[in-house]
């Protein structure tokens, strides 16, 4: 090493930082590409599929640029029917009827076979054009299947033939587009989101409210054990994680269910008679028990390690200074556990907004939450742009709920320092 | 109730002499076996300032929770003002108490901190404000009543602790090593502030630490344990001059220890001791007969390097091993009674007549100087 710890030492230093930082980045670049693809992707696309729907608009192009210029009262025109009979039976053979049937039905409910039908028949014999004057096309279709005399199969094609669409969102909030363009709320018996969002939220609030009430007292007691019992104390409370969500969730229905444990000990015990068996499970009492057990952990561990933090000297000193146990709790521990409290309510009403597992297993059918209704739009009913619709309210709430939060307990925590 | 202007006014009053706080064969133990604090028999006058000094695990800091309410003693009873209080909780027993490291509450301002024992009182606010302002002139800190703990410094937190201690006008405080956080320089400066709140207040305060320099500083009284026993309670004076046992000996101050062996009796104080080869007089304060081992104690200022002859009853020879400089005074490390870390300080005076290392020199002490006490086995 010549000329010392000179200038050209120190610019060489200063050269130095941005090599560790791209070094830096490198080792967490396998972990940034995997959450671009698997999360923020996959969330993007979802979302996509919420306002975005070119099933039809790319199965029908023609009919439905030329039902753009339609009325939308009267049956349209002679070359409507043309196209729509061609597109159709292209799509047939292209095997995107399917698709387009089920989307269609999501507006007109009936509609799927009408589509598949037409789309079958006109493959099998077309109708001679040449042959028949006047509206030969409108009278074949019409005699296929009488729906598309009816404006309102129309204005379903019409309808799912936008590529951008608000109609998941308003569907999920129980709402829809009338013909006339005017939004609108659904019929009384098809308004069914906006009371699973209601209940999703009561449920959660009063599971937070569960697991705050149960989770304090453990948390504090753990705070102030000494360390191998507190080291105890936070393997019990931590076994649950290591236990599958699944074993855990069955388990609660061996003890709950109506043949189950604790039943067979209340008539045992001749506290319930045997045809008075307690109905504790697949209802809403029983997401409540199973969802506030699985949640527990999350709210005695932000609340243990801020109790953590609190000298107990300050119990003493409150004490000495003339304080009542109670006032002592409410003035000076309290406040300071504030933190925690909110930290752990956050975290376990964030998550049983988005709980699925427990209510789908013991929940039955008043214990189902929104993120059921999703699961179901997923995997059965194949809309994925409401489950896209749904999924993206929830995480708008999330997020709103989380920088009220941060407002909340960033000014808190800056008060205190 | 006093209120704190009118004490403020009063000059301190001499120590009436009631008693205070009274421990009566108080014994603890957490486990029920070792004793912590055994048969501890021990008064505290009203206004006295009582310091309970020991190292860590001798107990003191028992006997303070004890008294605050914090423990319950396993033997024995407490009295204040006569009345037994093992049954008070600590809410009820009004003793103002400042913690080891203060125990602020965080979440509130200086002011709410002050006001907090008042408003558990029931004290309208009106009354709250005015007192909270003269406990914050009382440590002068007026200014920072909006502050939270958090951004004041460590002398600061500390001065607030006190003023909460003091705010409700308890006629006894208690404070538990409350300036063991803080540098050395401010801890002097505390220690001076605390003497002036209490002559100031004239409340009763016990006071525990490990630091005799502390002690020292601020105690009417100093009890020091060790074991869970009181060795000796004293005066700061009679406990640096006159030590009964060797441990206080060694735990207040400085001082050289030799371990001999009485070899007769000149006069009725006075004991001859072999030690190192060589006899010294010695002043008999623990009782001793010819035979028994005693450990002599000597303050390493009270020696002479070559006096007058004649001038003490114990002279004798000594090697100069080492020398350092201290500022104030010189500190000459010997070899003399057949050990080599015989320490005398030389105060720097005069300077200190070209001692040089390796020089042979006589030295010479009193026989008052040197006080043969019990003999404790397997301490050096």
């Amino acid at each position: 090493m010549g000329g010392g710890p000179g200038r050209r030492g120190r610019l060489r230093g200063a050269m130095r930082v941005p090599r560790e930082q791209l070094r830096a980045l490198g080792l967490v670049a396998p972990l940034l590409i995997f959450i671009g693809v698997t999360f923020i992707a996959a969330l993007a696309t979802m979302l996509m599929r919420s306002v975005h729907d070119p099933v039809v608009a790319d199965a029908l192009p023609e009919t439905v640029a030329l039902l753009r210029g339609w009325d939308g009262e009267r049956l349209p025109a002679e070359a409507v029917y043309e196209t729509a009979a061609r597109e159709l039976s292209r799509a047939g053979e292209e095997r995107t009827i399917g698709q387009v049937a089920g989307r269609v039905n999501r507006v007109q409910g009936g509609l799927r076979s009408v589509f598949t039908r037409t789309a079958r028949d006109l493959e099998d014999e077309a109708p001679d054009p040449a042959a028949a004057t006047g509206t030969p096309w409108r009278d074949a279709l019409i005699a296929l299947d009488t729906a598309w005399a009816d404006p309102a199969t129309w204005h379903a094609i019409r309808t799912t033939g936008e590529r951008f669409t608000s109609r998941n969102y308003l569907n999920a909030v129980d709402m829809d587009r009338l013909p006339d363009g005017t939004i609108a709320r659904q019929p009384e018996e098809r308004r069914i989101y906006l009371r699973l969002f209601w209940r999703t939220l009561l449920v959660s609030g009063a599971i937070t409210i569960l697991c705050l009430l149960l989770g304090y007292p453990i948390a504090h007691l753990i705070a102030r054990a000494p360390p191998r019992r507190a080291a105890l104390l936070l393997v019990l409370v931590l076994v649950p994680f290591w236990t599958s969500l699944l074993v855990r969730t069955t388990s609660w229905i061996v003890l709950l269910q109506t043949q189950g444990v604790i039943n067979d000990i209340l008539v045992a015990i001749g506290l319930v008679s045997d045809d008075g068996r307690l109905a504790m499970i697949y209802s809403m009492t029983g997401t409540l028990i199973a969802m506030t057990h699985v949640l527990l952990p999350f709210m005695v561990l932000p609340l243990y390690s801020v109790m953590r933090g609190i000298p107990p000297q300050h119990m003493s000193a409150a004490a000495s200074l003339g304080a009542t146990p109670l006032q002592a709790f409410l003035r000076v521990y309290w406040p300071q556990s504030l933190p925690g409290v909110g930290a752990g309510a956050l975290l376990v009403f964030i998550l049983s907004i988005g709980f699925y597992i427990t209510p789908a297993l013991v929940g039955g059918s008043d214990g189902q939450l929104i993120s059921n209704m999703i699961a179901y739009h997923m995997q059965t009913s194949l809309n994925w742009g409401l489950a896209g619709a749904l999924g993206g309210i929830l995480l708008v709430g999330v997020l709103a709920l989380y920088m009220v939060y941060d407002r909340l307990v960033g000014v808190e925590r800056m008060g205190l320092h | 109730m006093g209120d704190i202007a009118e004490m403020v006014s009063q000059p301190r009053q001499e120590a009436p002499p009631e008693v205070h706080v009274e421990f009566a064969g108080v014994s603890k133990s957490y486990d029920g076996r070792t004793l912590v604090v055994k048969d501890l028999d021990l008064r505290v006058r009203t206004g006295e300032f009582v310091t309970l000094l020991g190292p860590s695990g001798s107990g003191k800091t028992t006997i303070l929770m004890m008294l605050a309410g914090f423990q319950t003693p396993t033997a024995g009873e407490i009295r204040i003002g006569g009345r037994p209080i093992q049954n008070l909780p600590p809410r009820k027993r009004g003793i103002g108490m400042v913690f080891q490291n203060y125990a602020l509450f965080p979440h509130m301002t200086v002011g709410a901190n002050l006001a907090f024992p008042l408003e558990v009182r029931g004290m309208g606010a009106e009354e709250r404000r005015e007192r909270v302002g003269r406990a914050l002139e009382l440590v002068r800190l007026g200014e920072l009543s909006d502050r939270r703990p958090g951004q004041l410094s460590g002398g600061q937190q500390q001065r607030v602790a006190i003023a909460r201690a003091l705010v409700f006008e308890p006629s006894l405080v208690l404070m538990d090593e409350p300036l063991g956080a803080l540098d050395r320089s401010l801890r002097e400066e505390m220690q001076y502030e605390i003497r002036r709140i209490h002559r100031t207040l004239g409340v009763t305060i016990v006071y525990v630490t490990h630091d005799q320099q502390e002690a020292m500083v601020m105690s009417d009284r100093i009890a020091v344990l060790r074991d869970g026993v009181v060795e000796q309670i004293a005066p700061p004076e009679g406990l640096y001059e006159e030590p009964e046992r060797a441990f206080v000996a060694s735990f207040i101050g400085e001082n050289n220890r030799l371990h001999g062996r009485v070899t007769g009796m000149t006069d009725r104080d006075v004991c001859e001791v072999e030690t190192g080869g060589v006899r010294v007089r010695a002043l008999k304060v623990a009782p001793c007969e010819p035979g028994d081992d005693v450990t002599l104690s000597i303050r390493p200022e009270r020696v002479e390097i070559n006096p007058e002859p004649g001038r003490y009853r114990n002279e004798l020879d000594a090697r100069v091993e080492d020398l350092t400089f201290l500022g104030d005074h010189l500190r000459v490390r010997l070899k003399a009674c057949g050990r080599d870390d015989f320490i005398v300080k030389i105060p720097n005076v005069l300077g200190h007549g070209g001692l040089l290392e390796g020089d042979g020199v006589r030295i010479g002490w009193t026989a008052s100087d040197c006080r043969a006490l019990n003999h404790e086995g397997g301490e050096e």
